[in-house]
């Protein structure tokens, strides 16, 4: 039985910090101090302004002939080094996802394409990048699709590794759910016409590398609304620090200003200013390396709010197939009987549901294989007319099939007109023989327990029911469990009616489903719930789920879906394994958890930068003040070296937090917060002091202050 | 400290927090425009009040029509104290002749009345007629209280509606809590007051001849009327300049119990008001009890101070607690409670000389104040200063549990964000701005009574008591000057308008939100890690600010009485 685990991609931090990456960032550090880009972070841009303020008192004094030079020059050395491993920070970021653009951009390769005159197979060669909108080319065997479009005709097998991974190829043909194909893959086999749908510039793979790379990243409204909160607490303590002089002078003391430069830079926000980009371009690198691509990180940020999950049934709950799990026969005839005529029917289709029945006849009545030419048989194959298949063999009939059509087969009763494979018929019982309505009996047991009926007959007689079963995937039901303990609600999407709906969302233990759904449906149900104030998250894959995916707040598509909607979603999932819709949900709300943990750490640090740096500072003219030196640091310039030091080192230390991300656990909001207000609330309150403490012993032991 | 005085503070807890609950379900009524047990009488009143001045009580109004129709308001009151206190020489009313009051005090007093501030750089019965005193100040004190509470139900109506473009009629809230809130009240308290000793009459001040043969004038005057509002309505301002310290203005030890009740009656019963508004009265609760974290811990921390007196007095052979500048008929409990009750609410009545409380009791008050005073606070102005913080808090916090922050189904977003920090960084800007300027320009150390850490704690908080519309006083500090009337008005301005004008941006865009059910991912706001999480948030980023200015006021002045220095 296929189960769910819970993937891990968090990426070890060695592999984080490795050289490829590190030696470009540092690099990168010093490019990203141009004003021009340091002034989209505001606070770090503070930092840089009062950095180079600094720098140029320093050198006036240096020319002057001041004193305490050395000192005043070590807090400028720590506030250039505050700004640069801010730099850093966001380097490394972006510097992952370079590396994986790199990859991408390698096969977007210079081809040629055969451009279709419009006159039979008849076409000229012109290159790829003069494409445009709406021309129609044919792609061989052999060739490179030029660019984004649509299969307009025929059938081939397409390696599309280039941007899944996956080397097994996959088919892509006109019409249907699998005819969007992706410029940079390549046809194996057969061949394809295909309508361009993207320009050269914007495909699916531009914008893929433009989207790791990080070069066209927005800020997303909470980011932007943090930012605010920062530059906010950033002007209040430009008050709190400008003002100090003022006093200074009526205590009849003066204070320097790379003192007050010091109290101010880290009395200010600078780790969160420092981390915050990182945090988000971590963020969607998470979902990158999760194979899915988020097309805005806006997206990624409504993944941790989603509400309501909607979630197909097939693929995503239950295994694509149903498989057989018993025989019920009619009084009459024994299990094994039926087995045997079930085993027969079956031997030649070569469907999952048929493969189930062999396998269940010889597993539990040790029915072995026969050969269908030994026996002289012809099989009887399934059609949508019929809805039954089987076999012919030595005089002898044996059919399986819909319930309703095989009453109809044996001449039992009149089937209603209502179509579909896997609904419970009503026959009218009226018309019904005993044994016709016994079989009856038997279905709708079947359906209410979520199962599928088909009916078996030998030579016109029935026989019995064979129950398919959709088997729900293993450890689903613990993964709902933990949804709703992350307050989110599931809803299960099916065709099936409502009863055999109902059983199988009971066997899931989805909150709720949408029977016999139709894209309308799907619709009406996401916009109710978004009327209720809730954020969905679905996802899809065939051209009637567009106007679903694009209404819901988090839309991923399925990579091998139609090229409607994957433009209708905002994300898309390259995989196509819809269960991971959960997997994007946890990346959301961890993306959005960081960015509070290390807020709070950063404003809980200014507790302890205060009792290093007030006494230190007020100490010539109130010596008194020494009493709040609680962590007794050596002396006032250690201590103020310190406090600034620590602030800069904090920011390299928690990079790697940054990059990974706190760890979300399913428990609840309360407990959720209570964990990390503790950590790091609490414990940014306490780790400065301890931080500072050491740093003042080594700053002394080193004789730097 | 004694089992009496804790009684008394407990007491004193217990008594409001039963009175929550009842007041908040009666104005929970008045504002929603329902039927109280009072409509038989006042709502005739209250429709020939709409038909008189032909307001549409029907008609509802966006964030910005609402606030203008404030700030109009505001304008209109500032004229008529402005023009009577310039004219009072020739207005009725004025037995003791009084004549017109300077050009910058009347500014600075008018100021300080529209914004419920009541800072008094003028002396009651030695400036002001009686006219002055009941059409410009207990009037004022009435609408300014009125306006704060309808400013706080909009920004609740903000929080509680959804998808509205609408949070109320500004008319229609002040003439409601007027006319069911304030004045019935008031009458009742008045005749209390009046029970208790206190004068209420328009006769002259009396002439008595004292013991010693000595002629005496004695202030009178509508004192009960004007104390009942100044209290219920966290003005503040004295009828006399001694305020709740005079005999006349607190005769008894009931009157100052049932005056300390009525400083915190409305603006606690408002956070009721606000959990019944948003369907949840825990909500309410959990506001009140953040509040009332902060509150015990400065009264423990004022009593603590006061009740140790200080060395410097023990080694003269004072034994006891510090009872300089207290009135012995309240003593030390019922004077510190005072102070941190007037304090914590934007009162400013006193019943104690501040500047002489001990340097860490003097300095609660005025951490109170710099907090925003929001630890229950002016009436309605404390409860939308909390919820300002209660916006930050939850956004700083609210993303650790991985879901954009939200509060009462709100989303909080950028613009809830912004507005909250402006509101929030124009206290900071004015207190220690003024400051800054007030401890080193000439003309102003000059008004200053004592040197070191004390002459700067008294500038420090007249302007704190300003910006946050307190009007208390650290006395000492000599405020009718041209340069302490103006400053200390445009702190008292700011210090009102700044805050509110982007608390009704809030509550006008929260309106138009859509209403987001709770669920388990959404980060509960009723418990007790709610409320240390405000708590925190408040200590830290109010506490962060003003750290320095604290350090080098009372803080190092305790440090330094501690070492025999004082100043």
């Amino acid at each position: 039985m296929e189960s769910v685990p819970k993937p891990n991609k968090r990426m070890p931090v060695s592999a984080m910090l490795d050289r490829k990456i590190v030696i470009p960032a540092i690099r990168a550090s010093f490019a990203k101090l141009n004003p021009r880009l340091m002034v989209k972070n505001p606070v770090m841009f503070v930092v840089e302004i009062v950095a180079a303020l600094t720098t140029v008192i320093f050198l006036r004094d240096v020319l002057t002939g001041g004193v305490g030079l050395g000192f005043t020059f070590q807090i400028i050395l720590w506030l250039w080094f505050t700004v640069l491993f801010a730099n850093f920070a966001e380097a490394v970021a972006e510097g992952r996802g370079k590396a994986q653009a790199e990859s991408l951009r390698k096969t977007r390769t210079e081809s040629q394409a055969k451009l279709l005159t419009g006159v039979g197979q008849a076409f000229k060669l012109v290159p790829g990048t003069s494409l445009k909108v709406g021309d129609v080319v044919l792609v061989e065997a052999g060739d490179t699709i030029p660019s984004d479009g649509e299969v307009t005709e025929g059938v081939a097998s397409v390696n599309e590794a280039a941007i899944t991974g996956e080397s097994a190829p996959v088919i892509r043909e006109s019409g249907g759910d699998r005819s969007a194909v992706t410029g940079g893959t390549q046809v194996l086999s057969d061949w394809i016409r295909v309508r361009i749908t993207a320009a050269q510039g914007s495909t699916f793979i531009d914008r893929m590398i433009k989207l790791v790379e990080g070069a066209e990243r927005q800020k997303t409204p909470n980011e932007i609304a943090l930012n605010i909160l920062l530059a906010g607490l950033t002007i209040i303590f430009v008050f709190a620090t400008v003002t100090i002089p003022s006093y200074a002078a009526y205590a009849g003391g003066s204070i320097s200003v790379v003192v007050l430069v010091a109290l101010f830079v880290t009395l200010i926000p600078t780790t969160i200013g420092a981390l915050l980009s990182a945090i988000g371009i971590a963020g969607m690198d998470r979902l990158v390396r999760f194979n899915v691509l988020a097309m805005s990180g806006r997206a990624v940020e409504a993944a941790g709010d989603v509400d309501t999950l909607l979630l197909d049934k097939t693929g995503t709950i239950t295994l694509g197939n149903r498989q057989a799990t018993s025989f019920r026969p009619v009084r009459g005839v024994t299990e094994q009987e039926l087995a045997d005529a079930a085993q027969l029917a079956s031997l030649a289709d070569e469907t999952p549901e048929g493969r189930s029945i062999v396998v269940l006849a010889k597993e539990k009545y040790g029915i072995r294989g026969r050969d269908m030419a030994e026996l002289g048989a012809t099989f009887i194959p399934f059609t949508a007319q019929t809805r039954m298949s089987g076999v012919d063999a030595g005089g002898s009939s044996v059919r399986k099939g819909a319930v309703d059509a095989m009453l109809n087969y044996v001449g039992g009763g009149t089937p209603l007109a209502v179509a579909s494979g896997n609904t419970v018929r009503t026959i009218q019982p009226m018309a019904l023989s005993d044994v016709g309505r016994e079989i009856q009996s038997i279905a709708d047991d079947i359906a209410k327990a979520g199962g599928t009926p088909l009916a078996v007959a030998r030579d016109g007689k029935l026989l019995g029911v064979i129950q398919l079963k959709d088997i729900v995937k293993g450890g689903i039901r613990e993964r709902f469990a933990e949804l709703r303990r992350m307050g989110i609600r599931t809803v299960m999407i099916t065709g099936d009616n409502p009863m055999t709906a109902a059983a199988i969302a009971a066997e899931a233990g989805v909150d709720d489903f949408l029977a016999q759904a139709t894209p309308e449906d799907k619709l009406k149900l996401i916009r109710d719930e978004q009327a209720k104030g809730k954020l969905v998250a679905m996802c899809g894959d065939g051209t009637n789920d567009a106007p679903a995916l694009a209404q819901a707040d988090v839309g991923v598509a399925m990579n091998t879906g139609t090229q409607a909607a994957r433009e209708a979603g905002n994300m898309v999932d390259l995989d196509s394994n819809p269960t991971k819709l959960i997997e994007v949900v946890e990346i959301g709300k961890q993306l959005l958890m960081t960015r509070g943990a290390l807020t709070t750490f950063s404003i809980a640090n200014d507790v302890a930068k205060y009792f290093a740096i007030i006494p230190a500072m007020f100490l010539a003219f109130y010596p008194q003040l020494n009493v709040l030196n609680v962590m007794n640091l050596s002396s006032p310039q250690s201590a103020i070296l310190s406090a600034i030091i620590f602030n800069a080192l904090v920011i390299i230390a928690l990079i790697p937090l940054a990059l990974k991300g706190v760890a979300y656990r399913a428990v609840g909001a309360g407990a959720l917060l209570r964990r990390n207000l503790l950590i790091y609330g609490l414990g940014g309150i306490v780790i400065p002091f301890i931080g500072i403490k050491a740093i003042d012993l080594v700053v002394t032991a080193l004789h730097l202050a | 400290m004694t089992v009496l005085g804790w009684f008394q503070i407990i007491l004193f807890c217990v008594v409001i927090v039963a009175l929550a609950k009842p007041l908040g379900w009666y104005m929970t009524r008045v504002f929603n425009g329902e039927k109280t047990f009072l409509s038989p009488v006042l709502r005739p009143i209250e429709a020939g009040i709409y038909w008189f001045s032909g307001v549409d009580e029907k008609r509802e109004q966006h964030w910005l029509t609402y606030t203008v129709a404030m700030l109009l308001f505001h304008v209109g009151g500032f004229l008529i104290i402005y023009g009577v206190m310039r004219l009072q020489a020739i207005l009725p009313f004025n037995p003791a002749g009084q004549g017109a009051v300077a050009e910058d005090l009347s500014f600075n007093t008018a100021i300080s009345f529209i914004t419920n501030t009541n800072w008094q750089n003028y002396g009651g019965e030695s400036t002001i007629s009686y006219l002055v005193q009941m059409l410009g100040l207990t009037h004022q004190n009435f609408l300014s209280a009125a306006t704060g509470i309808a400013l706080a139900v909009a920004l609740i109506r903000g929080f509680s509606r959804a998808s509205t473009r609408t949070v109320g009629n500004f008319w229609v809230d002040v003439t409601r809590c007027t006319l069911y809130v304030l004045l019935p009240i008031c009458i009742v308290y008045t005749l209390f007051l009046v029970s208790q000793g206190m004068p209420q009459t328009l006769g002259d001040y009396v002439e008595a001849t004292t013991l010693e043969g000595a002629r005496q004038t004695i202030a009178v005057g509508p004192v009960a009327s004007q104390v009942a509002i100044k209290m219920l309505g966290t003005n503040g301002g004295g009828f006399f300049n001694a305020n709740a310290a005079h005999p006349f203005e607190n005769p008894t030890a009931l009157s100052n119990f049932v005056q300390m009740l009525s400083i915190f009656a409305l603006g606690a019963a408002l956070t009721n008001v606000f959990g019944r508004m948003v369907g949840n009265q825990r909500q309410g609760w959990a506001i009140l009890a953040v509040m009332g974290v902060l509150f015990v811990a400065g009264v423990a921390i004022t009593y603590w101070a006061e009740a140790n007196g200080t060395s410097t007095l023990q080694a003269l052979g004072l034994v006891g607690g510090n009872m300089e500048g207290k009135e012995v008929r309240f003593g030390i409990v019922a004077s510190s409670l005072f102070a941190v009750i007037t304090t914590a609410a934007s009162c400013g009545a006193v019943n104690a000389m501040h500047d002489s409380f001990t340097a860490i009791g003097g300095m609660i008050p005025l951490i109170n104040m710099q907090l925003g005073e929001i630890i229950v606070g002016g009436v309605g102005a404390g409860l939308y200063g909390m919820l300002l913080f209660v916006v930050l808090a939850i956004f700083v916090a609210g993303l650790m549990v991985g879901r954009t922050p939200e509060y009462v189904g709100k989303k909080i977003e950028a613009r809830e964000v912004k507005m909250a920090m402006l509101a929030i960084l124009v206290l900071p800007l004015m207190y220690l701005g003024w400051t800054a300027v007030g401890v080193v320009y000439p003309a102003a150390v000059a008004s200053m009574a004592n040197a070191g850490p004390h002459g700067f704690t008294e500038v420090l908080y007249a302007f704190t008591s300003a910006t946050g519309n307190n009007g208390s006083a650290f006395a000492g500090l000599t405020g009718n000057t041209l340069f302490y009337n103006l400053t200390l008005a445009s702190a008292m301005f700011v210090g009102r308008f700044f805050m509110i004008i982007p608390a009704m941006a809030i509550a006008g865009s929260l309106a138009a939100k859509k209403s987001i059910p709770a669920s388990a991912g959404t980060l509960p706001t009723t418990g007790g890690l709610f409320v240390g999480l405000v708590v925190g948030v408040i200590l830290i980023i109010g506490g962060l600010t003003f750290f320095p200015a604290l350090a080098l006021g009372p803080i190092v002045e305790h440090l330094a009485m501690n070492a025999g220095n004082l100043f």
